[in-house]
């Protein structure tokens, strides 16, 4: 196990630090942040000395080398806009976003097993291709149009549930969640059909039911756990993809999570900032991916020896 | 007289007693996109505790068919549309599903093929074999492995304790095999089905399988019904045998009387193929052509297209099956010219 672990660090470094070069260098094409916080009447001394007060005036190679040794100390510059120290803002918004992906994850694969399972437990039936159609239109509506049409109909026209903001019951995790489910949920369901399918109709699905096993420990006891591997897959994929992408649904719920966080430092070049999000996210989808690798191994025996030593 | 131990394939009673296993006019239908096929036509045999009944057909001839309709485990697509299946006095196909399920393991056990397939890939070895101890006599998983791990032992898996932790993929072919078998006779049921239980297995580790499911037969006083294409396996391991063709029983009897007078021309025609037969120096005989289409089965004999005795009465009636002898029985309109040949 910890061969396996180590390997699957080492290969994973590299892409986190392409990340962090392709960031670092992204985030200056976006203008030159002195425009932005000084006034249009700041003389060219003034502007001079902010740019050499944040390093601007250094060759971007420079610049890059100067940022590349204080992130190995783990110091990842102050916000240009408030003077706080980047990682500490990044890390108090980061646990916003991870509850909103946690709870939504939670959801998705609970309810996904559960109807995927019933879907699969016999094809073609009715319950099937109603899951089938429903699941299939949930993956593919457009988060932000769901999101749009959620404040319109149950905060606008019908004034039940809040359209932004993190004050007040549990009613303001209603619609962020709703609009970060559907997706994941309906595919996940599909997933979960497709793979439950193929696990029922394996022999040993037969020899546990030849063995006189209820069909409950038939679907759970023996095929849900062979059928776990895709879903596992695409079950890490999509919360990546929510950690990522919570960008959206932040920014329209008013969420004060990392994807807000990001988009506000990329509108007022707020480099340190934007940096020290995107780390941590690179750093979080690349612990997610270790993670799952780790769950393949404890479900799956043979992958666990696949490796070699 | 002295009375013989249990253990013993004594064949005098047997008859006698009531068969462990009786199946009656069995016939079953496969709904296909294309229409629905009879894959098994009015199949009857009986089989008594202690011995071994052989059902003996190419791929396809409906010998598979026949033992996923005795244990339940059919396709949705196949359907028994008639006969009975008797176990320990009860038509089994009357049952409901609950019922059915509390005989599965105690009463009628199967031992498939393919054993990588048939064992779950993600579940230790011990938890498997532990779970008909779990699912019958509501034993703790604790309990169930201590007797998962007897079973092992019993079946001459090495260090059962520490190998019960093992997977699937960890056991070779036949360690695999016998860890199936070791699952399917673990409730010591009165009726064991092996469908095919040694094709997937090297020659060697063939003989050890049969040899262990013969031991376990007289041990456990099972019926046994061997679900096989292979001649050989029939000769040397079945007390009676039943040949199928087509979804049809062609002939039935005890092996030795069957293999040594074949009182069918389908039965002659798979024993001349035999290599060991044949003449040196010449072809190997074999039968020609191939078994009909289910789909297209013609209305006389099943066997017609094949036979080297089919003449017009073939065509129009299909044969039933007849006595020609005591316990032997062949469906064929001209079987008495068989004995002549």
């Amino acid at each position: 196990m910890t061969t396996f672990l180590r390997k699957r660090i080492v290969s994973s470094a590299i892409p986190l630090v392409v990340v962090v070069l392709g960031v670092f260098i992204l985030a200056r094409l976006t203008g030159n942040p002195v425009d932005l916080y000084l006034p249009l009447s700041a003389t060219a001394e003034q502007r001079a000395a902010f740019s050499a007060e944040h390093g601007f005036d250094q060759p971007i190679l420079v610049q890059l080398w100067d940022y590349l040794g204080q992130v190995v100390q783990l110091d990842f510059g102050e916000s240009l806009r408030t003077g706080q120290p980047a990682a500490e803002m990044v890390l108090e918004a980061f646990p916003a976003t991870l509850q909103l992906a946690a709870v939504t994850m939670l959801i998705a694969i609970v309810g996904a097993v559960l109807i995927g399972s019933l879907a699969a437990y016999r094809p073609n039936s009715l319950a099937d291709r109603t899951s089938s159609f429903l699941s299939m239109t949930a993956a593919s509506i457009p988060d932000f149009w769901f999101a749009i049409m959620g404040v319109l109909v149950f905060g606008v026209s019908l004034g039940i549930l809040p359209t932004s903001g993190v004050t007040g019951g549990p009613e303001v995790w209603v619609l962020p969640i709703a609009t970060l489910l559907i997706r994941p949920f309906g595919v996940l369901v599909q997933v979960v059909r497709g793979s439950m399918v193929a696990a029922l109709s394996a022999p040993y699905v037969k020899v546990a039911r030849g063995k006189g096993a209820s069909e409950k420990r038939v679907v759970f006891g023996h095929a849900l756990r062979n059928a776990t591997m895709p879903v596992l897959t695409v079950a890490g994929d999509l919360t990546i993809g929510l950690v990522n992408g919570a960008v959206v649904v932040e920014t329209i719920f008013g969420w004060p999570g990392i994807g807000k966080l990001m988009i506000d430092s990329i509108l007022q070049r707020d480099f340190a900032v934007l940096q020290a999000a995107v780390l941590l996210t690179a750093v979080t989808i690349f612990l997610l991916n270790i993670l799952i690798d780790v769950c393949y191994a404890l479900l799956d025996a043979r992958v666990r020896q696949a490796v070699p030593a | 007289m002295n009375p013989l131990p249990s253990t013993a394939t004594a064949e005098p009673d047997a008859r006698t007693a009531e068969p462990a296993l009786a199946v009656e006019h069995l016939s079953v239908d496969v709904h296909t996109a294309s229409g629905t096929v009879r894959a098994v036509h009015d199949v009857s045999f009986s089989v008594h505790k202690g011995r071994t009944l052989a059902l003996l057909g190419e791929s396809g001839c409906g010998k598979s068919m026949t033992a996923l309709s005795i244990v339940g485990l059919l396709e949705p697509v196949a359907e028994v549309v008639g006969g009975s299946v008797k176990a320990g006095g009860t038509d089994v196909l009357t049952l409901s599903r609950r019922a059915r399920r509390k005989l599965a393991g105690p009463v009628l056990s199967i031992v498939f093929q393919d054993a990588l397939a048939a064992l779950n890939p993600v579940q230790p070895v011990g938890r498997q074999l532990g779970e008909p101890f779990r699912i019958h006599h509501g034993l703790s998983r604790r309990e169930a492995r201590e007797k998962a791990i007897e079973l092992m032992r019993i079946v001459g898996i090495p260090e059962p304790r520490a190998r019960a932790r093992s997977y699937p993929h960890q056991f070779s072919g036949g360690m695999r095999q016998r860890l199936l078998i070791a699952m399917a006779v673990a409730l010591a049921p009165d009726v064991l089905l092996a469908d095919e239980p040694t094709t997937a297995l090297d020659v060697t580790v063939q003989a050890q399988i049969m040899r262990l499911l013969r031991d376990l037969r007289a041990e456990r006083d099972m019926a046994v019904v061997l679900i096989t294409h292979d001649l050989a396996v029939v000769a040397e391991h079945a007390d009676d045998v039943v040949i199928m063709y087509a979804g049809n029983v062609v002939e039935t009897g005890p092996v030795r009387e069957v293999f040594a007078k074949p009182r069918h021309p389908y039965t002659k025609g798979l024993l001349d193929s035999v290599p060991e037969r044949a003449e040196k120096g010449k072809p190997l005989p074999a039968v020609g052509g191939s078994p009909p289409e289910l789909s297209a089965v013609p209305p006389g004999c099943v066997f017609q297209a094949r036979c080297p005795l089919a003449r017009e009465r073939c065509a129009d009636e299909r044969p039933r099956l007849t006595a020609t002898g005591p316990a032997r029985a062949a469906a064929c309109h001209f079987s008495e010219e068989l004995t002549s040949v």
